[in-house]
């Protein structure tokens, strides 16, 4: 029984209080969320680039380790939504010598902050901290586990330029084993209906990487032809030591993407790259420059997805007010 | 009101706009989303038959604005949907426009919103169907019809672009 | 003082009996065994029909943590924890603070024994001083101050050299090594089974084959000495593999397998708590086809013994990110009922057969007494509800660590009383065992 003077758009919800991983999202659940940042990215086309809906909430930045990029998209995106921000940088070396995460995240619960968002280096720290508080909590990357914004901005980002996701082939190339990345993006393209396939040294594929309904390969070749989207993960240098792969400039001939290997994709390929790039080892510094590379919307998109995501965890509307 | 009545309805809104602003200079319409929009273009569609000119037309999604948003720690919230406003709105004067004028909260709220996005000259206030039981001082400046109504009741309007039919209808209550 | 266990069934594969049987306990040992036996002025007992009296359980593989670590337990809590899981006598692995590594500590933690005067103990002791993996540890003193076994455990021996040299000394006296099978360069800083859950979860991955390695090379060094070795906590399918055919071989070679292994498998890893530390331990939960070989080695008598393992940790110390999170669970006061619930209900083994698995073979390996209910014994019986409804509940442990993955399981089958020297140092009275 309706007591509005204008039709209540439908009522939707994300079921959680928490957004920890894709994996605990249905392909319904990113569709809304992905249906609500092409709402939110209009309004940083406004002149004055704020909205009213989560006034008076205070959302907690938590991060344990340093980032600017995904920090200030979130600082971006909750100021957009005139919520009160918190940024925590926590250094490694208090975490050591220092107090706890569950006992920080204890002290936070004590002031009530709505939501937390929580980048650490542990993989499952946001699901410790999620049974310790009642906030809601996002995940801005976990250890080596999931990163869903990111995986959720990579999305919205093809959907606007492909008008899809399902049956797009999507090829992921680089560290697999060590990328939380990955693990959000295969999470949210097999559910919504992509063929992935993800492709590095074969001393860089988690085991059971079948299991996830991707097809993997050593071989990039393979992994990139026709493929519609190509996103690149990071080689962290440090991977060399734990005998990976012998040297950056092996890893580049072998795996990495340059202008003349481009040529075995599509025509109208994206790609693609978290961030921050290595230039010269998985990305050829042309690749990155050039004319296919959505890297730079991915970034744009970034602070809208983020804007959808707070906005629909943050809060609730009882029914039976009238409009 | 049938399909008829509303269009005569309409008409006439558009006939006392052009009066009342004596021409249609610095005019824009602003469809409250959803069934705001239908209307506002039907609006205009009036406006260009009378005066041959084209109003700058746009649709206004205030659901980021509603003052019951939030209210609780969990549950649903509503859909969001795009506001397209292609047009400046410095200056201008904007007609607002929605399909029932009840409590007048979504007024208020469209309001709020439409400062956001720059400083118009005036804003006036379009609506199909005034009911009664307002809870904020607001008031509209073009009525299509009043029905008084009592609480238990609900006004249901249907619009060919959306609903697949023209017709305003009275539900529930003794 | 007497006392006539009447009318149960007694099961002992030692001694051929499984049926009904009556035992005459005099002060601390078996007086007598046989079928209706004259009460004599003993106080009697009635057995209720459906529990099962057997020799005496010994978990062969247990963390008492005293000297050290008090505040995850002691031996005092230890062994009330023991007795209330139906074991008459616990081993205690050597890595306490300081470690077991001569005749001080060991004699400390005897004494704790006698003072709790509960389960009995059994230490063993380190293999190499301070478990460093360098100097071989005075295994001889550790002998005479009562150590039954040797082991580095926490980590494995550190080098094939210093495997075969403690071998080969410790087989002076028969002494068994207790060897915790691991390679540690392909162990490195994992965490979690290597799989598909680990995989999920972004949890470093610890391959089965780290643990074979261990077993295939501790084969080969018992083969070299001739000496005995004992597998701790076995976990993969490999590592059976390497055991079954080190047997085939003629080598001594014995192994463990703990209830946790042969019950839960990597998917415990993500639900129904995703990252509960309580299912971090090393070695770790493994997939299911690990899991299986695990069962198919308890029932084909490649697996000499059930241990559990108990390694008690401290609330705070396992409530943080699942990586920083120290290895290990308690398994006391689960032990009998997962068994039960597990691999008799199941049909899979009879009781004889869990019977060596609990006590004669842990007996025989550790060359203790007990095992068997033989006369003039001492008195050390475990009676088992094999039929009992048990619902685990972590906050009525003795132990005074709660860290268990089991916490609200039903299971069937719990202990109903355990005996020590002739004295019921555990009864549940759910059972309606009365006077004993």
């Amino acid at each position: 029984m309706s007591v509005t003077d204008t039709d209540t758009p439908p009522l939707t919800a994300l079921r959680s209080k928490d957004l920890l991983g894709i994996a605990d999202l249905t392909a319904a659940e990113i569709t809304l969320v992905l249906d609500t940042a092409e709402a939110m990215k209009e309004v940083g086309t406004r002149p004055i680039k704020k909205v009213p809906a989560l006034r008076g909430k205070t959302v907690v930045n938590l991060f344990f380790e340093p980032s600017t990029r995904t920090r200030t998209s979130f600082e971006i995106a909750e100021k957009r939504l005139s919520a009160d921000t918190l940024n925590i940088a926590i250094g490694t070396s208090s975490v050591v010598k220092g107090e706890t995460l569950a006992d920080t995240a204890l002290n936070l619960e004590a002031m009530s902050p709505d939501m937390i968002v929580l980048r650490h280096h542990s993989s499952g720290a946001g699901h410790l901290l999620s049974r310790i508080c009642r906030s809601g909590i996002i995940n801005a990357g976990d250890g080596t586990h999931e990163h869903p914004t990111q995986a959720l901005l990579d999305a919205f980002t093809i959907r606007e330029r492909k008008g899809r996701l399902s049956g797009l082939k999507v090829a992921i190339i680089g560290d697999l084993l060590h990328s939380r990345v990955l693990r959000s993006n295969i999470q949210l393209l097999t559910k919504m209906g992509a063929d992935v396939w993800v492709s590095g040294p074969p001393t860089l594929i988690p085991a059971g990487m079948r299991d996830f309904g991707v097809t993997a390969t050593a071989n990039v070749d393979e992994a990139i032809a026709d493929a519609d989207v190509i996103m690149l993960l990071r080689i962290q240098l440090e991977r060399m030591e734990g005998a990976y792969f012998p040297s950056l400039r092996e890893y580049f001939r072998v795996f990495g993407m340059t202008q003349s290997r481009l040529r075995l994709a599509r025509p109208d390929v994206m790609i693609m790259h978290p961030g921050p790039m290595n230039r010269g080892v998985e990305i050829a510094s042309e690749v990155a420059d050039g004319p296919y590379s959505v890297i730079l919307d991915q970034v744009a998109n970034g602070v809208a997805v983020r804007m959808a995501v707070l906005y629909l965890l943050a809060g609730g509307v009882d029914h039976e007010e009238a409009a | 009101m049938d399909a008829d009545r509303i269009g005569r309805t309409l008409t006439r809104i558009a006939h006392e706009i052009v009066e009342r602003n004596k021409g249609v200079e610095d005019l824009a319409l602003v469809g409250v989303r959803t069934r705001g929009v239908p209307i506002a273009r039907r609006v205009a569609r009036a406006l260009r038959e009378i005066t041959g000119d084209e109003i700058p037309t746009g649709a206004l999604d205030i659901t980021l604005y509603r003052d019951d948003l939030m209210r609780h720690a969990v549950g649903p919230q509503p859909l969001v949907r795009r506001t397209e406003i292609q047009f400046s709105i410095d200056n201008r004067k904007i007609l607002l426009v929605d399909d029932v004028l009840y409590t007048g909260r979504t007024t208020r709220a469209a309001l709020d919103a439409l400062i956001d996005f720059g400083r118009p000259k005036a804003i006036q206030l379009i609506v199909l169907v005034d009911r009664g039981h307002r809870e904020l001082p607001i008031k509209a400046d073009y009525v299509g019809k009043n029905l008084p109504t009592s609480l238990e009741q609900s006004v249901q309007v249907r619009l060919q672009e959306i609903d697949g039919v023209d017709e305003v209808v009275l539900e529930g209550g003794a | 003082m007497k006392k006539l266990l009447k009318g149960g069934r007694v099961v002992d594969p030692r001694s051929g009996i499984d049926g009904p049987c009556d035992v005459l306990i005099d002060g601390r040992r078996i007086a007598h065994i046989g079928r209706d036996l004259p009460a004599d002025g003993a106080t009697v007992v009635d057995i209720p029909s459906g529990l099962v009296i057997c020799p005496g359980f010994i978990d062969m593989h247990v963390h008492l943590r005293e000297p050290g670590q008090e505040h995850k337990e002691t031996v005092a809590t230890g062994t009330a924890s023991a007795v209330a899981g139906g074991f008459t006598a616990v081993a205690c692995m050597p890595n306490t603070t300081p470690v077991n590594d001569n005749a001080n500590v060991t004699t400390l933690i005897l004494t704790k024994a006698a003072e709790s005067n509960l389960a009995r103990v059994y230490p063993i002791g380190a293999v190499s001083k301070g478990s460093k993996g360098e100097l071989l540890a005075d295994i001889a003193e550790l002998r005479e101050a009562g150590c039954v076994a040797i082991s580095d455990d926490g980590h494995p021996v550190a080098t094939a050299l210093l495997m075969r040299r403690a071998l080969e000394y410790a087989g002076m006296f028969d002494m068994p090594l207790i060897e915790h099978c691991e390679d540690p360069t392909l162990k490195g800083d994992g965490v979690a089974h290597e799989g598909f859950h680990a995989s999920s979860l972004g949890l470093r991955g610890i391959p089965g084959a780290a643990e074979a390695l261990g077993v295939e090379r501790g084969v080969l060094l018992a083969e070299l000495t001739g000496s005995r070795l004992h597998i701790a906590h076995m976990s993969a399918r490999a590592s059976i593999r390497a055991v079954r055919k080190g047997k085939e071989a003629g080598v001594h070679v014995t192994c463990e397998v703990a209830p946790h292994h042969f019950t839960l498998t990597d998917e415990a890893l993500g639900a129904p708590i995703a990252y509960d530390t309580n299912t971090k331990m090393n070695p770790p939960l493994r997939e299911a086809a690990d899991r299986d070989a695990m069962i198919a080695g308890l029932v084909d008598g490649t697996v000499d013994a059930i241990a559990t393992d108990h390694a008690p940790h401290h609330y705070d110390e396992k409530q943080v990110e699942f990586d920083r999170a120290p290895f290990g669970i308690v398994g006391l006061e689960t032990a009998v009922s997962l068994t039960l619930d597990r691999l008799l209900h199941t049909g899979l083994i009879r009781l004889p057969r869990i019977v060596e698995l609990l006590s004669a073979n842990p007996a025989r390996i550790l060359k203790v007494p007990g095992g068997s209910l033989t006369e003039g014994a001492p008195a050390d019986i475990t009676i088992i509800a094999p039929d009992l409804k048990v619902r685990v509940d972590a906050r009525s442990f003795r132990s005074r660590s709660k860290n268990t993955p089991f916490d609200g399981w039903e299971l069937r089958g719990g202990v109903a009383a355990t005996i020590v020297g002739g004295r019921t140092v555990f009864a549940n009275a759910a059972t309606g065992l009365q006077n004993l």
